[in-house]
């Protein structure tokens, strides 16, 4: 079966005096129907550059140098603004990590709602009205109608994510992108609205690409995980592969080094020493060189994506040749 | 978990000992109300509860976890026990002495011995200050180091957090997100503390980043035998590094006790359902059974009378709407308190 979305060589720089930082380098990857999709790494890393680049939200001084990003058949980056705006919201929506900033602030939240109801379904007002506080009712507002009539100060964070996710869905879009949707959230509000979007998405039979940094919220989602490492795809693999398999040196270390309410505690957490390298695009060798356990002088060559079994890929050349067995 | 982790946490069976010792802080019947902003007229001023009758002890030595949700008054228990503020009514004693009604002049003595580690490094550091300058600030002030010797102390607190010597004369600026919260540490020990204060100190942090600055707050407290309060919302973090933990929800403590007998019985239905809401990193149990809460959580300004935690409770009773519950052991003598009466009645967990 076809893939839903095919990105093909992305390769995203940013442009800051005349200087060229390349923080997506080259990456390959698709999500089919139906799936949950997860990029996951640290801050800067750039899963969220990623994600924007799809619909063609990135910062004016971003530039995307090179790829293709395929959505069924026709190639967004090379759409015209005009010819994109058909596919935002309608086809494929975004959910963002700060809610403040992607609500208007005076405008009333049935406003906003019926009226990109309006723009993008066409409907008539009082239909458009209708539907909203049907979808609303749909994301847990019970309480609809008088969602409706407020402005999105008056909301809590919880329930100004739940009106984002409304708007989302609003237009059965066939692709979300859920850029980190809770991570401003409380604990107990995050499971409400994590299980919100699964139940959602399944219903829907929409497709998501979720980016986070949370490796529980990875482990309680996500059908396959994309490991992002210093602008690079690390790893790519099933989520059970990912948990029970992990091949990249960067993989086992991330999930060794966060602090679970599951199982024994060891007297002292495994951490992965030293940090993030800048300026990553000028490292010729594995990025994760310096600070992997496992590096050998080879390993100061490029290095490229591995088939570690089905559907299973890691950039290193040693967990490539069955090297790094997993204890 | 097995009988293997009382050995790993050799530290736990230090602090049992302890416990028969004096508290070094104890926090008493604490209330903290903040006026709501923008009231000016009208007699009855809405206040906001942040704090609303809180007990506590901390021993000497021991990492006291709070947990809570955004609102739910941990880090204004925390304020209060540094002495940032004065509690609304009730008192907090540090070595038998009364600091939230001491004079300026002799509280300034002892916060020395009182600091406060903060989550955003950003915002508490000086930007226009070089850390030479952020980590000499409190010890000139406070005159526990000689001018002649400040240079050396600055090197050692730095080499103490893990921060190259070399680094001193930088702005907050040009360090990482871990370095801000190193300097923000070293800060903290600057004036050689006993108790300090973290407040969500890795929650800003990336997750590789987030392990460092954990071991070496645990590192430091074996190293210069430091009591820790750590307030937080991640579960993880609190588990790891905490012996004792009390959990809040607006304004009270729900349940404290020992790490591993919290996480191994957990009574409280609110404990449970926080519990149940953090994610585990284990793929094939993501269709457990659990409690997933209902609602938000109420105002702080106007708390449901009773159980404050009945609107949301699974297991509320009428009773629950009335009756304002005690934090009790849950067995004669036990170290582990719980403010739910129903599932006390019970039993659960506990026959």
């Amino acid at each position: 079966m076809e893939p839903l979305l095919q990105v093909k060589d992305l390769t995203v720089a940013f442009i800051e005096d005349k200087r060229q930082t390349v923080v997506v380098d080259a990456a390959n990857f698709t999500v089919n129907a139906g799936e949950i999709l997860c990029i996951v790494g640290e801050s800067g890393c750039g899963k969220s550059v990623t994600a924007l680049s799809i619909l063609g939200l990135l910062s004016p001084n971003a530039r995307i140098l090179n790829g293709q990003v395929i959505f069924e058949g026709r190639d967004l980056l090379s759409m015209t603004e005009k010819e994109l705006d058909r596919i935002r919201g309608n086809e494929i929506a975004m959910i963002f990590q700060d809610v403040m900033n992607s609500l208007n602030p005076v405008f009333t939240i049935g406003n906003q709602l019926t009226e990109a109801i309006r723009i993008h379904m066409g409907y008539d007002k009082k239909s458009a009205k209708d539907y909203a506080v049907e979808i609303l009712k749909k994301v847990g507002l019970p309480d609809a109608e008088a969602v409706m009539k407020k402005y999105p100060h008056m909301l809590s964070g919880g329930m100004q994510q739940r009106v984002m996710i409304a708007m989302a869905l609003a237009c059965k879009p066939k692709l979300i992108i859920a850029d980190e949707p809770t991570t401003a959230l409380d604990v107990t509000i995050q499971l409400q609205i994590m299980k919100l979007l699964a139940d959602l998405q399944k219903e829907f039979k929409m497709s998501m690409i979720l980016i986070t940094h949370d490796i529980g919220l990875v482990a309680e989602l996500a059908d396959r995980v994309i490991i992002m490492y210093a602008g690079h795809f690390m790893e790519e693999a099933s989520v059970y592969q990912i948990f029970e398999k992990p091949a990249h040196p960067y993989t086992r270390a991330l999930l060794k080094s966060v602090p679970t309410i599951y199982g024994d505690l060891e007297k002292r957490l495994p951490s992965i020493p030293g940090t993030v390298p800048d300026r990553y695009q000028d490292i010729e060798c594995c990025r994760f060189y310096d600070r992997c356990p496992y590096k050998i002088p080879s390993c100061k060559e490029a290095q490229p994506y591995f088939k570690i079994g089905q559907n299973h890929y890691a950039r290193c050349h040693r967990a490539g040749k069955g090297e790094l067995p997993y204890e | 978990m097995n009988n293997t982790d009382s050995k790993k946490f050799s530290f736990n069976g230090k602090f049992q000992e302890n416990q028969h010792i004096n508290p070094l802080i104890i926090v008493e019947g604490l209330k903290k109300f903040y006026p709501v902003k923008g009231q000016v007229l009208g007699r009855n001023k809405p206040v906001i509860h942040a704090v609303d009758g809180v007990d506590l002890e901390i021993y000497e030595g021991e990492t006291l976890g709070i947990v809570g949700e955004s609102g739910c008054g941990k880090s204004t228990v925390g304020r209060q026990i540094v002495a940032l503020e004065r509690p609304t009514s009730g008192r907090i004693l540090y070595r038998g002495e009364d600091i939230s009604h001491m004079p300026v002049s002799k509280l300034r003595k002892i916060r020395t011995d009182l600091q406060m580690v903060f989550q955003d490094s950003t915002s508490s550091l000086n930007p226009r200050k070089q850390v030479y300058e952020i980590l000499a600030a409190p010890m000139l002030y406070h005159k526990t180091v000689k001018k002649e010797n400040i240079d050396n102390e600055i090197d050692r607190l730095l080499d103490l957090v893990g921060l190259p010597k070399a680094m001193k004369y930088r702005y907050p600026h040009e360090f990482s997100g871990g370095q801000r919260q190193r300097i923000g540490i070293a800060k903290a020990l600057s004036l050689n503390p006993k108790v300090i204060v973290c407040d969500e100190p890795v929650s800003a942090l990336d997750v590789s980043v987030q392990a460092q600055i954990l071991n070496l707050l645990k590192e430091l407290q074996e190293e210069l035998k430091l009591t820790y309060v750590f307030i937080a919302h991640g579960l993880g973090a609190v588990r790891y590094i905490s012996n004792r933990i009390a959990i809040m929800y607006l304004g009270r403590i729900v349940e404290i006790a020992d790490t591993k007998e919290l996480f191994e019985n957990p009574v409280h239905p609110y404990t449970k359902a926080l519990f149940d809401a953090s994610p585990l990193p284990v793929p094939t149990l993501r269709d457990r059974k659990r409690i997933i809460l209902k609602g938000e959580i109420p105002s702080a300004i106007s708390p449901p009378q009773g159980c404050r935690f009945h609107t949301r409770c699974p297991y509320a009773l009428e009773s629950c709407t009335t009756n304002d519950p005690m934090l009790l052991p849950v067995k004669p003598g036990s170290s582990h308190k719980v403010a739910c009466p129903v599932l006390l009645a019970k039993g659960e967990n506990h026959d």
